[in-house]
C-alpha cells in the first residue's frame, strides 16, 4: 500500500514539475534564453547593431539608411522637443522639473515600475504626468508633440544602455507577465502575434518590409518613418501594429502597452539607446 | 373561363407575396441580429480583442438598415455576429497557447 502511495506520489510531482515550470516568472533567465535566440539565429550581426533594427538585417537598406542619416529626417523632432522641454508651464516651471537630472539622458530608465502606484511607468506616460501635475493639458499619446518630446529625451540618451529594473515586488513580476503575454498573444483577423514578425520572422518582409528583430526594438524609438512621412511614437507603433493584424487597437497608454513595453524594454537591457530612429 | 383563370393567378401571386414577405428581413429582424452582434462584440472588447473586420461590419449593417436594406443589413450584423464570436475563441485559446511560442 505504502508503495503505491509513494509512486502515486511521484507521478503527480513529477507531472507538476513542467506546469511550476512554465507558470514561474524569471525574467533574467528569459533575458538569456531571448539574446541568445537572436545571436544564435544571425551570428553575423553584431550585438549592438540590432538596435538598428531591419538595417541589420539587409545590406541594401543599411547602405539607404546611412545616406538618410546625412540629414536625419527627425532632426526637426529633436529640436522641437528640445524648446517644447523648456519653455515654462504658466506656473514658471519645465518639464524637466519633473525629471532626475532635468529630464537629460534617462531615456533608458522607462519604463519603470511604480511601487508606489503599483503600474508601469512609461516615458510618455510620465509626460503627461508632469504635464497634468501643473495644470497642463496632456499630449495624444500619437501627436507630434509627444514624439518630438521623446525624440529630444532619447537623443540625449544615445549609447546609454537600457536599464530596466524589475523589483522584486510581485506586482512588477506580474506587469512583467502580463506584458510577455501580451507580446505573445495572437490576436486580429489574421491570427498574428507581435512574435510572429518580430521572433519568428525578422529579416523576412511582408510586402516590401523588412522585419525588424524584437532585440533591441524600442531602443530606437521614437522613429521617423518615411511610410508616414513624420515621428511616431511607441504607442503610435503598437496601435499600428495591431490594427495591421485587423486587431481594434488598444488606447494609448493601455495597461497592457505599458506592459508590453515593460517586457520588451527588459529584452533590450545593456543594448544602447539609438533612438530617435529613421525607418522605411 | 377567363374569371377562372384571373382567380388562379390572383391566388398565385398572393402564395408568392406571402412567400417574399416570409424572406424578407424586417427592421425587427435587423435590431435582434444588431443586437446579438453588438453583444458579441462587446464579449471580446471585454478580452481586449476586438476585430477591425467586425467593426466595419457593424458599420456596413447600420448604414444598410438606415437605407431600408434589411436582408443586406441582417447579412451584415450576422457576420459582424461570426467575427466577433471568432475573435472570443480567439482570446480564448490563446490564454493557455501563447505559452507555446516563447523563446526558451
Amino acid at each position: 500500500m505504502l508503495r503505491k502511495i509513494f509512486v502515486a506520489a511521484v507521478f503527480v510531482i513529477g507531472a507538476a514539475q513542467p506546469l511550476l515550470a512554465d507558470n514561474a516568472v524569471d525574467p533574467q533567465a528569459d533575458f538569456k534564453a531571448f539574446r541568445e535566440y537572436f545571436t544564435k539565429r544571425f551570428p553575423k550581426v553584431q550585438l549592438n547593431d540590432f538596435v538598428n533594427g531591419p538595417y541589420s538585417m539587409d545590406e541594401g537598406l543599411r547602405k539607404q539608411w546611412q545616406q538618410i542619416e546625412e540629414f536625419p529626417p527627425y532632426e526637426f523632432a529633436v529640436e522641437h522637443g528640445k524648446e517644447a522641454f523648456a519653455k515654462p508651464f504658466k506656473n514658471g516651471k519645465t518639464l524637466g522639473d519633473c525629471f532626475p537630472n532635468k529630464g537629460v539622458g534617462i531615456r533608458q530608465n522607462y519604463p519603470y515600475f511604480d511601487t508606489k502606484s503599483g503600474e508601469v511607468i512609461t516615458l510618455e506616460l510620465a509626460l503627461n504626468q508632469c504635464l497634468e501635475a501643473n495644470g497642463e493639458k496632456p499630449l495624444s499619446y500619437t501627436s507630434q508633440d509627444m514624439a518630438a518630446l521623446t525624440a529630444y529625451m532619447a537623443f540625449t540618451s544615445r549609447g546609454k544602455p537600457f536599464d530596466i529594473k524589475i523589483p522584486n515586488d510581485p506586482r512588477a513580476l506580474a506587469a512583467y507577465r502580463s506584458g510577455e503575454e501580451y507580446f505573445y498573444t495572437r490576436r486580429g483577423q489574421l491570427n498574428f502575434s507581435c512574435a510572429s514578425c518580430h521572433v519568428q520572422n525578422p529579416g523576412g518582409h511582408i510586402r516590401t518590409e523588412v522585419l525588424a528583430p524584437a532585440l533591441g526594438i524600442l531602443n530606437a524609438m521614437p522613429i521617423y518613418r518615411s511610410a508616414w512621412e513624420n515621428m511616431g511614437t511607441i504607442t503610435r507603433r503598437f496601435q499600428t501594429c495591431n490594427s495591421q493584424v485587423r486587431g481594434v487597437p488598444l488606447p494609448g497608454q493601455d495597461v497592457l502597452y505599458r506592459n508590453v513595453e515593460y517586457y520588451l524594454s527588459y529584452m533590450g537591457n545593456g543594448l544602447p539607446i539609438s533612438g530617435p530612429g529613421a525607418r522605411p | 373561363m377567363r374569371t377562372r383563370a384571373l382567380i388562379r393567378l390572383a391566388v398565385i401571386l398572393s402564395v408568392a407575396g406571402l412567400t417574399t414577405a416570409a424572406l424578407a428581413a424586417s427592421a425587427d429582424d435587423f435590431k435582434a441580429a444588431l443586437a446579438k452582434a453588438e453583444a458579441a462584440n462587446k464579449q471580446a472588447g471585454a478580452l481586449k480583442n476586438q476585430w477591425t473586420t467586425t467593426k466595419d461590419a457593424l458599420k456596413a449593417a447600420k448604414k444598410a438598415a438606415d437605407g431600408g436594406k434589411f436582408d443586406e443589413a441582417v447579412a451584415h450584423a450576422n457576420q459582424a455576429e461570426a467575427l466577433a464570436k471568432a475573435s472570443i475563441a480567439q482570446a480564448e485559446a490563446e490564454k493557455t497557447a501563447w505559452t507555446a511560442a516563447v523563446v526558451r
